[in-house]
């Protein structure tokens, strides 16, 4: 099936990415092209089998429930684009 | 010395012959002389050479490890203290990680010398190195083509000589790719086997680091050092440390090689055929034993990874949202706007679309259809090698179905571009290792890369087949034509 630039504005909204109107056309093309591409995985018969979300079997592995790491905030913020006194600082959310 | 490997090397640097700071010397000379290549985003000269004095210092004292005083490059994924990690996006254009990776600490600890961070596509979304906000890189062998990607700009540094080694990311083919375009080896080893920590996410169920150097040998000197458990990756396995340089002495009498059909099929070009059939019969006159294998899904690949790994980079490229780091746009007029800018501006046009894909088979309506069935079929993929590897020790093609392709070349459709790893992505699919070694030359002169797929934990066994072959072979020693030494 084909997208429109309907479902494309729609995508675009819940990926959180400005398409600027006069691109638009170009990425509904070369987005229906990779829809073309991954549609033949679709008409597999894939009735009973396991859906394999890792590459092993693995489990997740627990340890201790214990503090083991050092504040390290400072460092961490010192690549944000604006902090202020340990906060991160986003635009106004509430009025 | 910029053609030795690194037992030569390393003995050279025990025997005093030559010093870290010399080698290291000649490698930064050797980057700067090539910088039209593109192959660098950041080298660090100062830092580079401090620590090639502190790697002559340890071996002066007898603590030499066997890469003490080799200078190697990072693919700029990895996170270095020393250098920004830019993941070849303007996202992460001025971005310095506050800590190390665990591969660049081991490395790092075992003497190395890092010289620099390489160029790649923007975070490993590529197969040709084109999509980096820095520009595309250069093939050595001829820079009006890619030298593959995402891990281009480390394959080629190798293959021109820059670096002795490198490392790379491998999620749908991206070291095995350009190792085989630049005409070096690359490796990629299980999943789980290298820790990601400090590594940036693409697609968390697929996502490898593995080693890019010369020859087979040096692959298994570097692994040595990469692998290992660490309990920072919730994914990185426990198990005792292995040599995967011991079969390094073993010959091939006996190996049995799997010849899928699946991938001597059409479109292969004929110059890669003849190349890799050579290499099969040469592998039969020294006793291996062909066996035919069926891999009927492996058809399937492109299409199942075009699925699963831009869903899950639509979930992990969710955290660039110009709030704990990276880009944040300039103008906007409230929270959604300034996530939306800051991630038109920040991303390139490869990755967006990844995004959206990504977004749509995960979105309401087609999760069933699209993502669930992926992995369903994903299943089957892993099955067929499962099947396979009962009856084979190691399974034997082509890594790509071309030689390197011309800058620019498959710009316009991106499903011309995701063709070329088809033979390359059902190795992560699977989560098994594989390889690419070079093993001749088109008729146009660029290198061709053969692959060498075995089961789970198998490194060992495939770089020492690979070495038996370039001990009767000498394509690996080749140097580029664009850099003569």
């Amino acid at each position: 099936m084909s997208l429109t630039p309907d479902d494309v504005r729609r995508l675009a909204r819940l990926a959180r990415i400005a398409i600027d109107p006069e691109e638009s056309g170009a990425v509904l093309d070369r987005l229906n092209r990779v829809l073309g591409l991954i549609e033949e995985m679709r008409k597999v018969d894939t009735q009973g089998i396991e859906p394999m979300a890792h590459a092993l079997d693995l489990v997740q592995r627990l340890r201790s429930d214990d503090v083991r790491e050092a504040n390290q905030r400072d460092a961490y913020q010192s690549v944000a684009p604006a902090v202020d006194e340990g906060l991160y600082l986003v635009p106004k959310v509430i009025e | 010395m910029l053609n030795a490997t690194l037992g030569e090397l390393g003995s050279a640097l025990a025997a005093k012959k030559i010093s870290s700071v010399e080698l290291t010397r000649a490698c930064l000379e050797r980057i700067g002389k090539h910088r039209a290549l593109n192959l660098f985003i950041d080298v660090d000269e100062a830092g580079a050479l401090a620590a090639a004095k502190e790697a002559d210092a340890r071996r002066s004292r007898g603590e030499g490890h066997a890469l003490t005083g080799i200078p190697v490059a990072h693919k700029d994924i990895l996170c270095t203290r020393a250098m920004r990690t830019t993941c070849g996006s303007k996202m992460l254009e001025n971005y310095k990680s506050p800590y190390d990776a665990h591969v660049v600490e081991r490395l790092e600890r075992a003497g190395t010398v890092l010289v620099g961070k390489c160029n790649m596509d923007e975070f490993a979304m590529g197969s040709s190195t084109e999509h980096s906000y820095f520009g595309p890189a250069r093939n050595p062998w001829d820079k009006r083509l890619v030298p593959g990607g995402s891990s281009g700009g480390s394959a080629a540094a190798v293959a021109a000589r820059l670096v002795p080694i490198a490392t790379g990311t491998d999620t749908g083919g991206s070291i095995r790719q350009p190792a085989a375009f630049s005409g070096v080896c690359g490796l990629k080893p299980t999943y789980g086997l290298v820790s990601r920590y400090g590594l940036v996410a693409f697609a968390s169920s697929l996502d490898q680091a593995g080693p890019i150097a010369k020859s087979a040998a040096d692959l298994a000197l570097l692994l040595n050092v990469m692998a290992g458990f660490d309990a920072r990756d919730s994914t990185s396995i426990e198990r005792a440390a292995e040599d995967y340089a011991r079969f390094l002495p073993a010959d091939v009498k006996g190996l049995r090689i799997g010849v899928p059909k699946e991938y001597f099929g059409e479109g292969i070009e004929p110059g890669v055929r003849r190349a890799v059939e050579e290499a099969l019969r040469w592998y039969e006159g020294q006793g291996a034993k062909r066996i035919d294998v069926e891999l009927p899904n492996s058809p399937l690949g492109v299409a199942v990874y075009y699925v699963i790994a831009p869903a899950e980079a639509s979930s992990n490229l969710s955290r660039f949202d110009g709030v704990r780091y990276g880009h944040r746009a300039t103008g906007y007029s409230d929270l959604m706007d300034m996530y939306c800018r800051t991630r038109a501006e920040g991303f390139g046009t490869e990755v967006k679309q990844r995004i959206l894909v990504g977004t749509y088979v995960l979105s309401h309506g087609y999760y069933d259809a699209y993502y669930l069935q992926a992995q369903k079929v994903r299943r089957l993929i892993a099955r067929d090698f499962a099947e396979a590897f009962k009856r084979c020790d190691v399974i034997l093609g082509p890594t790509a179905p071309t030689t390197a392709f011309a800058i620019g070349s498959k710009a316009s459709d991106p499903v011309q571009m995701y063709m070329n790893d088809i033979f390359t992505v059902s190795a992560p699919l699977a989560g098994v290792p594989a390889l690419s070694i070079p093993c001749g030359f088109d008729e146009k002169g660029l290198p061709v890369g053969l692959q060498l797929t075995g089961p789970h934990f198998s490194e060992a066994r495939l770089i020492g087949a690979a070495h038996r072959y370039q001990q009767a072979t000498d394509w690996h020693l080749k140097v580029p034509k664009e850099t003569p030494l």
